[in-house]
Protein backbone atom coordinates (compact mmCIF):
# COMPACT_ATOMS: atom_id res chain seq x y z
CA UNK A 1 0.00 0.00 0.00
CA UNK A 2 1.22 3.48 -0.85
CA UNK A 3 2.03 5.54 2.21
CA UNK A 4 0.20 8.83 2.19
CA UNK A 5 2.54 11.79 2.43
CA UNK A 6 2.70 14.57 4.93
CA UNK A 7 1.55 17.56 2.89
CA UNK A 8 2.95 20.98 3.70
CA UNK A 9 1.19 23.95 2.14
CA UNK A 10 3.65 26.81 1.69
CA UNK A 11 7.34 27.15 0.85
CA UNK A 12 8.12 30.18 2.96
CA UNK A 13 10.45 30.00 5.91
CA UNK A 14 7.82 28.01 7.86
CA UNK A 15 7.16 25.31 5.27
CA UNK A 16 10.77 24.75 4.26
CA UNK A 17 12.11 24.87 7.82
CA UNK A 18 9.57 22.28 8.91
CA UNK A 19 10.52 19.99 6.02
CA UNK A 20 14.21 20.38 6.77
CA UNK A 21 13.78 19.72 10.49
CA UNK A 22 11.53 16.72 9.78
CA UNK A 23 14.13 15.22 7.44
CA UNK A 24 16.71 15.32 10.20
CA UNK A 25 14.48 12.93 12.15
CA UNK A 26 12.91 10.89 9.38
CA UNK A 27 14.77 10.31 6.11
CA UNK A 28 12.12 8.22 4.38
CA UNK A 29 8.48 9.13 5.01
CA UNK A 30 7.10 10.92 1.96
CA UNK A 31 6.68 14.68 2.02
CA UNK A 32 4.80 16.72 -0.55
CA UNK A 33 5.11 20.49 -0.47
CA UNK A 34 2.76 22.78 -2.33
CA UNK A 35 3.36 26.40 -3.18
CA UNK A 36 1.43 29.09 -5.02
CA UNK A 37 4.71 30.63 -6.22
CA UNK A 38 7.82 29.09 -7.76
CA UNK A 39 9.19 27.60 -4.54
CA UNK A 40 12.42 29.62 -4.45
CA UNK A 41 14.16 29.85 -1.10
CA UNK A 42 14.86 33.34 0.11
CA UNK A 43 15.12 35.29 3.32
CA UNK A 44 12.03 37.44 3.67
CA UNK A 45 13.54 39.75 6.29
CA UNK A 46 16.20 40.79 3.77
CA UNK A 47 13.60 42.33 1.46
CA UNK A 48 13.38 45.50 3.53
CA UNK A 49 17.17 45.80 3.73
CA UNK A 50 18.48 44.71 0.36
CA UNK A 51 18.64 47.99 -1.53
CA UNK A 52 21.26 49.79 0.57
CA UNK A 53 23.31 46.59 0.69
CA UNK A 54 23.40 46.52 -3.09
CA UNK A 55 21.55 43.20 -3.31
CA UNK A 56 19.31 42.89 -6.38
CA UNK A 57 15.99 41.05 -6.55
CA UNK A 58 17.68 38.41 -8.72
CA UNK A 59 20.31 37.43 -6.18
CA UNK A 60 18.06 37.14 -3.12
CA UNK A 61 16.85 33.61 -3.90
CA UNK A 62 19.42 31.01 -2.89
CA UNK A 63 17.88 27.77 -4.19
CA UNK A 64 15.03 26.87 -6.51
CA UNK A 65 12.26 24.30 -6.08
CA UNK A 66 14.20 21.53 -7.89
CA UNK A 67 17.22 21.94 -5.67
CA UNK A 68 14.98 21.91 -2.61
CA UNK A 69 13.15 18.79 -3.78
CA UNK A 70 16.52 17.02 -4.05
CA UNK A 71 17.83 18.33 -0.78
CA UNK A 72 14.66 17.47 1.16
CA UNK A 73 13.84 14.26 -0.67
CA UNK A 74 10.38 15.75 -1.18
CA UNK A 75 7.97 16.28 -4.00
CA UNK A 76 7.37 19.99 -4.56
CA UNK A 77 4.40 21.19 -6.59
CA UNK A 78 4.89 24.82 -7.64
CA UNK A 79 2.31 27.33 -8.92
CA UNK A 80 -0.31 25.27 -7.15
CA UNK A 81 -3.19 26.58 -5.07
CA UNK A 82 -5.21 24.59 -2.57
CA UNK A 83 -8.89 25.15 -3.30
CA UNK A 84 -10.48 23.03 -0.58
CA UNK A 85 -9.81 20.55 2.20
CA UNK A 86 -11.87 17.46 2.96
CA UNK A 87 -10.84 16.55 6.50
CA UNK A 88 -13.18 13.52 6.68
CA UNK A 89 -11.28 11.77 3.90
CA UNK A 90 -7.89 13.44 4.41
CA UNK A 91 -7.90 14.93 0.93
CA UNK A 92 -6.96 18.33 -0.40
CA UNK A 93 -8.03 19.68 -3.77
CA UNK A 94 -5.58 21.71 -5.80
CA UNK A 95 -5.37 23.62 -9.04
CA UNK A 96 -2.17 24.70 -10.75
CA UNK A 97 -1.37 27.48 -13.18
CA UNK A 98 -2.29 25.26 -16.16
CA UNK A 99 -5.74 24.85 -14.56
CA UNK A 100 -4.98 21.19 -13.87
CA UNK A 101 -6.97 19.99 -10.88
CA UNK A 102 -5.76 17.33 -8.50
CA UNK A 103 -6.90 15.47 -5.42
CA UNK A 104 -4.13 14.65 -2.98
CA UNK A 105 -4.38 12.38 0.03
CA UNK A 106 -2.44 13.22 3.16
CA UNK A 107 -1.47 11.53 6.37
CA UNK A 108 -0.82 14.86 8.04
CA UNK A 109 -1.58 18.29 6.61
CA UNK A 110 0.39 21.36 7.64
CA UNK A 111 -0.87 24.81 6.72
CA UNK A 112 2.11 27.15 6.46
CA UNK A 113 0.38 29.62 4.19
CA UNK A 114 1.63 32.87 5.70
CA UNK A 115 -0.09 36.21 5.93
CA UNK A 116 -1.34 38.90 3.58
CA UNK A 117 -0.42 42.55 3.74
CA UNK A 118 -3.45 44.49 4.89
CA UNK A 119 -4.79 46.77 2.17
CA UNK A 120 -6.46 49.93 3.42
CA UNK A 121 -9.66 51.03 1.73
CA UNK A 122 -8.62 54.25 -0.05
CA UNK A 123 -10.33 56.70 -2.38
CA UNK A 124 -9.05 58.18 -5.62
CA UNK A 125 -8.28 57.08 -9.17
CA UNK A 126 -4.93 55.58 -8.15
CA UNK A 127 -5.98 53.94 -4.90
CA UNK A 128 -5.19 50.52 -6.36
CA UNK A 129 -1.72 51.52 -7.53
CA UNK A 130 0.00 51.23 -4.16
CA UNK A 131 2.53 48.45 -3.88
CA UNK A 132 3.09 46.06 -0.96
CA UNK A 133 6.12 43.84 -0.60
CA UNK A 134 5.11 40.52 0.87
CA UNK A 135 7.21 38.10 -1.15
CA UNK A 136 10.08 37.95 -3.58
CA UNK A 137 7.87 38.42 -6.65
CA UNK A 138 6.43 41.61 -5.13
CA UNK A 139 9.95 42.72 -4.37
CA UNK A 140 11.08 42.30 -7.97
CA UNK A 141 8.17 44.52 -9.07
CA UNK A 142 9.02 47.05 -6.38
CA UNK A 143 12.65 47.25 -7.52
CA UNK A 144 11.57 47.84 -11.11
CA UNK A 145 9.15 50.55 -10.03
CA UNK A 146 11.77 52.48 -8.05
CA UNK A 147 14.17 52.65 -10.99
CA UNK A 148 14.42 56.34 -11.76
CA UNK A 149 12.05 57.22 -8.90
CA UNK A 150 12.86 60.11 -6.57
CA UNK A 151 10.07 60.48 -4.07
CA UNK A 152 8.51 57.57 -2.21
CA UNK A 153 5.57 57.68 0.19
CA UNK A 154 5.28 54.86 2.72
CA UNK A 155 1.92 54.25 4.36
CA UNK A 156 2.54 52.90 7.85
CA UNK A 157 5.39 53.60 10.28
CA UNK A 158 5.52 50.12 11.76
CA UNK A 159 8.34 47.59 11.59
CA UNK A 160 8.31 47.10 7.83
CA UNK A 161 7.57 50.78 7.12
CA UNK A 162 10.54 51.91 9.24
CA UNK A 163 12.89 49.35 7.70
CA UNK A 164 11.95 50.34 4.17
CA UNK A 165 12.17 54.04 5.05
CA UNK A 166 15.73 53.52 6.27
CA UNK A 167 16.69 51.37 3.30
CA UNK A 168 15.25 53.72 0.67
CA UNK A 169 16.56 56.87 2.32
CA UNK A 170 20.07 55.42 2.67
CA UNK A 171 19.91 54.64 -1.03
CA UNK A 172 19.36 58.28 -1.92
CA UNK A 173 15.58 58.39 -2.31
CA UNK A 174 13.33 61.01 -0.71
CA UNK A 175 11.05 59.20 1.72
CA UNK A 176 7.89 60.38 3.45
CA UNK A 177 6.17 58.14 5.97
CA UNK A 178 2.51 58.53 6.89
CA UNK A 179 1.67 57.08 10.30
CA UNK A 180 -1.65 57.41 12.09
CA UNK A 181 -0.24 57.32 15.62
CA UNK A 182 1.97 59.99 17.15
CA UNK A 183 5.25 58.08 16.77
CA UNK A 184 6.60 55.13 14.74
CA UNK A 185 6.27 51.55 15.98
CA UNK A 186 4.29 52.42 19.08
CA UNK A 187 2.58 49.01 18.96
CA UNK A 188 5.92 47.44 19.91
CA UNK A 189 8.06 50.16 21.42
CA UNK A 190 7.80 52.33 24.52
CA UNK A 191 7.64 56.02 23.78
CA UNK A 192 11.28 56.80 24.62
CA UNK A 193 12.58 54.19 22.17
CA UNK A 194 10.08 55.24 19.55
CA UNK A 195 11.18 58.87 19.88
CA UNK A 196 14.85 58.11 19.32
CA UNK A 197 14.05 55.95 16.29
CA UNK A 198 11.84 58.74 14.97
CA UNK A 199 14.57 61.37 15.25
CA UNK A 200 17.34 59.08 13.96
CA UNK A 201 15.35 58.37 10.81
CA UNK A 202 14.53 62.07 10.50
CA UNK A 203 18.24 62.82 10.65
CA UNK A 204 18.99 60.64 7.65
CA UNK A 205 16.24 62.49 5.79
CA UNK A 206 12.97 60.64 6.39
CA UNK A 207 10.05 63.08 6.45
CA UNK A 208 7.30 62.08 8.87
CA UNK A 209 3.56 62.76 8.65
CA UNK A 210 2.51 61.62 12.11
CA UNK A 211 -1.06 61.46 13.38
CA UNK A 212 -2.13 61.34 9.75
CA UNK A 213 -3.95 58.83 7.56
CA UNK A 214 -4.06 58.60 3.78
CA UNK A 215 -7.57 59.06 2.44
CA UNK A 216 -7.07 59.55 -1.29
CA UNK A 217 -4.46 58.65 -3.88
CA UNK A 218 -4.79 60.30 -7.29
CA UNK A 219 -2.67 60.15 -10.35
CA UNK A 220 -1.34 63.40 -11.75
CA UNK A 221 0.52 62.57 -14.97
CA UNK A 222 3.26 60.16 -14.02
CA UNK A 223 3.14 61.20 -10.34
CA UNK A 224 0.84 60.51 -7.43
CA UNK A 225 -0.86 62.96 -5.13
CA UNK A 226 -1.92 61.85 -1.64
CA UNK A 227 -4.48 63.53 0.60
CA UNK A 228 -3.95 62.98 4.29
CA UNK A 229 -6.47 63.51 7.04
CA UNK A 230 -5.37 64.37 10.55
CA UNK A 231 -6.31 62.32 13.57
CA UNK A 232 -8.44 64.45 15.94
CA UNK A 233 -8.90 67.42 13.61
CA UNK A 234 -10.38 68.40 10.28
CA UNK A 235 -7.10 69.50 8.80
CA UNK A 236 -6.06 67.91 5.51
CA UNK A 237 -2.60 67.85 3.98
CA UNK A 238 -1.66 67.11 0.40
CA UNK A 239 1.65 65.61 -0.62
CA UNK A 240 2.48 65.44 -4.29
CA UNK A 241 5.07 64.59 -6.93
CA UNK A 242 5.24 61.07 -5.46
CA UNK A 243 6.67 58.38 -7.75
CA UNK A 244 5.68 55.35 -5.72
CA UNK A 245 3.38 54.59 -2.79
CA UNK A 246 4.45 51.66 -0.64
CA UNK A 247 1.78 50.31 1.69
CA UNK A 248 3.05 48.64 4.88
CA UNK A 249 0.25 48.76 7.41
CA UNK A 250 0.50 45.27 8.82
CA UNK A 251 -0.11 41.59 8.25
CA UNK A 252 -3.26 39.51 8.39
CA UNK A 253 -2.88 35.73 8.73
CA UNK A 254 -4.30 33.82 5.77
CA UNK A 255 -7.26 31.85 7.05
CA UNK A 256 -9.43 31.66 3.91
CA UNK A 257 -9.02 27.89 3.47
CA UNK A 258 -10.23 27.08 6.93
CA UNK A 259 -13.80 28.39 7.04
CA UNK A 260 -15.31 25.98 4.56
CA UNK A 261 -13.90 22.84 6.17
CA UNK A 262 -14.49 23.64 9.83
CA UNK A 263 -10.97 24.54 10.94
CA UNK A 264 -11.24 27.15 13.66
CA UNK A 265 -9.75 30.55 12.95
CA UNK A 266 -9.69 33.66 15.04
CA UNK A 267 -7.05 36.26 14.17
CA UNK A 268 -5.02 33.37 12.78
CA UNK A 269 -5.63 29.64 12.38
CA UNK A 270 -6.21 28.52 15.96
CA UNK A 271 -3.74 25.89 17.18
CA UNK A 272 -2.59 24.56 20.52
CA UNK A 273 0.98 24.24 21.74
CA UNK A 274 1.37 21.13 19.55
CA UNK A 275 0.43 23.28 16.53
CA UNK A 276 -2.77 21.18 16.19
CA UNK A 277 -5.92 22.72 14.79
CA UNK A 278 -9.28 21.53 16.07
CA UNK A 279 -9.31 18.90 13.29
CA UNK A 280 -7.16 15.83 13.66
CA UNK A 281 -4.07 15.51 11.46
CA UNK A 282 -4.25 19.17 10.46
CA UNK A 283 -1.64 21.58 11.82
CA UNK A 284 -0.78 25.23 11.24
CA UNK A 285 2.58 26.93 11.50
CA UNK A 286 4.19 30.33 11.03
CA UNK A 287 2.59 33.65 10.16
CA UNK A 288 -0.85 32.08 9.54
CA UNK A 289 -1.07 30.47 12.99
CA UNK A 290 -2.42 31.67 16.29
CA UNK A 291 -0.67 29.59 18.93
CA UNK A 292 -2.33 29.67 22.34
CA UNK A 293 -3.80 33.03 21.39
CA UNK A 294 -0.50 34.49 20.17
CA UNK A 295 0.04 35.65 16.60
CA UNK A 296 3.78 36.29 16.34
CA UNK A 297 4.83 36.81 12.74
CA UNK A 298 8.56 36.87 13.45
CA UNK A 299 11.48 34.58 12.69
CA UNK A 300 12.21 33.17 16.15
CA UNK A 301 8.69 31.98 17.09
CA UNK A 302 8.46 30.38 13.66
CA UNK A 303 11.77 28.51 14.01
CA UNK A 304 10.82 27.24 17.46
CA UNK A 305 7.42 26.11 16.21
CA UNK A 306 8.87 24.37 13.16
CA UNK A 307 11.31 22.38 15.28
CA UNK A 308 8.61 21.27 17.71
CA UNK A 309 6.19 20.30 14.95
CA UNK A 310 8.90 18.36 13.08
CA UNK A 311 9.35 16.21 16.18
CA UNK A 312 5.61 15.72 16.61
CA UNK A 313 5.28 14.63 12.98
CA UNK A 314 8.17 12.23 13.49
CA UNK A 315 6.06 10.69 16.27
CA UNK A 316 7.83 12.36 19.19
CA UNK A 317 5.00 14.56 20.45
CA UNK A 318 6.58 17.89 21.34
CA UNK A 319 5.02 21.07 22.67
CA UNK A 320 6.38 24.30 21.27
CA UNK A 321 8.04 26.40 23.92
CA UNK A 322 9.02 29.99 23.46
CA UNK A 323 12.21 31.15 25.07
CA UNK A 324 12.81 34.90 25.26
CA UNK A 325 12.59 35.86 21.61
CA UNK A 326 13.88 39.30 20.75
CA UNK A 327 12.71 41.05 17.61
CA UNK A 328 15.41 42.85 15.68
CA UNK A 329 14.35 45.91 13.75
CA UNK A 330 16.77 46.43 10.92
CA UNK A 331 17.10 50.18 10.86
CA UNK A 332 20.88 50.67 10.51
CA UNK A 333 20.50 54.42 11.13
CA UNK A 334 19.41 53.50 14.65
CA UNK A 335 19.22 49.76 15.36
CA UNK A 336 16.44 48.52 17.63
CA UNK A 337 15.99 45.26 19.54
CA UNK A 338 12.84 44.62 21.45
CA UNK A 339 11.65 41.82 23.64
CA UNK A 340 7.95 42.51 24.08
CA UNK A 341 6.55 41.75 27.53
CA UNK A 342 3.84 39.06 27.64
CA UNK A 343 0.52 40.47 26.39
CA UNK A 344 -1.74 41.86 29.13
CA UNK A 345 1.01 41.73 31.75
CA UNK A 346 0.68 44.60 34.19
CA UNK A 347 3.76 46.72 34.56
CA UNK A 348 5.50 49.75 33.19
CA UNK A 349 8.35 50.83 30.99
CA UNK A 350 11.31 52.49 32.65
CA UNK A 351 13.54 54.25 30.15
CA UNK A 352 17.00 55.72 30.39
CA UNK A 353 19.23 57.31 27.77
CA UNK A 354 22.56 55.74 26.88
CA UNK A 355 25.47 57.29 24.91
CA UNK A 356 23.68 57.05 21.59
CA UNK A 357 20.43 55.29 22.27
CA UNK A 358 17.89 54.28 24.88
CA UNK A 359 17.39 51.40 27.26
CA UNK A 360 13.80 50.69 28.30
CA UNK A 361 12.97 47.89 30.70
CA UNK A 362 9.46 46.59 31.31
CA UNK A 363 9.07 46.05 35.05
CA UNK A 364 6.12 44.09 36.42
CA UNK A 365 4.45 44.75 39.76
CA UNK A 366 6.73 42.26 41.53
CA UNK A 367 9.66 44.35 40.33
CA UNK A 368 10.83 41.76 37.78
CA UNK A 369 12.03 42.73 34.33
CA UNK A 370 9.71 41.09 31.77
CA UNK A 371 10.69 42.80 28.54
CA UNK A 372 13.03 45.34 27.05
CA UNK A 373 13.53 47.74 24.17
CA UNK A 374 17.05 48.77 23.27
CA UNK A 375 18.05 51.30 20.65
CA UNK A 376 21.32 52.62 19.26
CA UNK A 377 24.39 51.50 21.21
CA UNK A 378 22.19 50.00 23.96
CA UNK A 379 21.40 47.09 21.58
CA UNK A 380 24.73 45.60 22.68
CA UNK A 381 23.15 44.83 26.08
CA UNK A 382 20.69 42.42 24.53
CA UNK A 383 22.36 39.14 25.43
CA UNK A 384 23.04 40.15 29.00
CA UNK A 385 19.40 41.17 29.49
CA UNK A 386 17.89 38.10 27.82
CA UNK A 387 19.41 35.89 30.49
CA UNK A 388 17.30 37.66 33.12
CA UNK A 389 13.97 37.15 31.33
CA UNK A 390 11.63 34.20 31.96
CA UNK A 391 10.15 32.27 29.02
CA UNK A 392 6.99 33.43 27.31
CA UNK A 393 5.38 30.05 26.71
CA UNK A 394 6.52 26.93 28.52
CA UNK B 1 38.17 40.05 6.69
CA UNK B 2 34.78 39.05 5.37
CA UNK B 3 31.12 39.72 6.05
CA UNK B 4 28.63 36.89 6.15
CA UNK B 5 24.85 36.98 6.04
CA UNK B 6 22.43 34.46 7.52
CA UNK B 7 20.25 33.02 4.79
CA UNK B 8 17.25 32.78 7.07
CA UNK B 9 17.01 36.15 8.71
CA UNK B 10 19.55 38.44 7.11
CA UNK B 11 21.75 38.77 10.20
CA UNK B 12 25.22 39.99 9.25
CA UNK B 13 28.38 38.66 10.86
CA UNK B 14 31.41 40.85 10.34
CA UNK B 15 34.67 39.08 10.97
CA UNK B 16 36.42 42.34 11.81
CA UNK B 17 33.95 43.03 14.60
CA UNK B 18 33.26 39.52 15.85
CA UNK B 19 30.52 39.18 18.47
CA UNK B 20 32.27 40.16 21.70
CA UNK B 21 28.96 39.94 23.61
CA UNK B 22 28.81 36.24 22.77
CA UNK B 23 32.45 35.57 23.50
CA UNK B 24 33.52 35.68 19.85
CA UNK B 25 36.48 37.99 19.60
CA UNK B 26 36.86 40.65 16.97
CA UNK B 27 38.72 39.20 14.01
CA UNK B 28 37.32 35.66 14.38
CA UNK B 29 36.94 34.06 10.97
CA UNK B 30 33.63 32.41 10.12
CA UNK B 31 35.45 29.10 9.79
CA UNK B 32 36.72 29.37 13.33
CA UNK B 33 33.31 29.86 14.93
CA UNK B 34 32.26 26.68 16.75
CA UNK B 35 29.67 24.44 15.08
CA UNK B 36 27.25 24.78 17.98
CA UNK B 37 27.04 28.53 17.47
CA UNK B 38 23.57 29.77 16.57
CA UNK B 39 22.56 32.92 14.74
CA UNK B 40 21.65 35.44 17.44
CA UNK B 41 18.66 36.72 15.48
CA UNK B 42 16.95 33.55 14.32
CA UNK B 43 18.58 30.73 16.25
CA UNK B 44 19.58 28.57 13.28
CA UNK B 45 22.78 26.68 13.88
CA UNK B 46 25.96 27.11 11.91
CA UNK B 47 25.67 23.62 10.45
CA UNK B 48 22.05 24.11 9.35
CA UNK B 49 22.53 27.16 7.27
CA UNK B 50 25.59 28.25 5.46
CA UNK B 51 26.12 31.92 5.78
CA UNK B 52 26.62 33.59 2.41
CA UNK B 53 29.65 35.70 1.78
CA UNK B 54 28.42 39.22 1.06
CA UNK B 55 31.80 40.91 1.24
CA UNK B 56 31.66 41.96 -2.39
CA UNK B 57 28.20 43.42 -2.42
CA UNK B 58 28.15 45.12 0.95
Amino acid sequence: MLIKPTIIVGTGLAGYTLAREFRKLDKQSPITILTADDGSVYSKPILSNALAKGITANNIATSDANQMADQLNASILTKTDVTAINPQQNIIYTVNSDKTQQELQYSNLVLAVGADQIQLPLEGNASDETISVNDLADYAIFRKRIEGAKKIAIIGGGLIGCEFANDLCSSGLEVQVIERTKLPLLNLLPEAASETLHSALMQIGVEWHLLKSVTTISRNGSKFELSLSTTDSNETTVINEIDLVLSAVGLRPRTALTNACGIKANRGIVVDQYLRTNISNIYALGDCAEINGLVLPYVLPLMNSARALAKTLAKQETKVTYPAMPIVIKTPAHPVVILPPPPDLEGQWQSTNTDSGTRSLYIDKNNNMRGFALTGNATKERNALIKEIPTLLD
Amino acid sequence: MKKWQCLVCGFIYEETEGLPDEGIEAGTKWNDIPDDWACPDCGVSKSDFEMVDITDVA
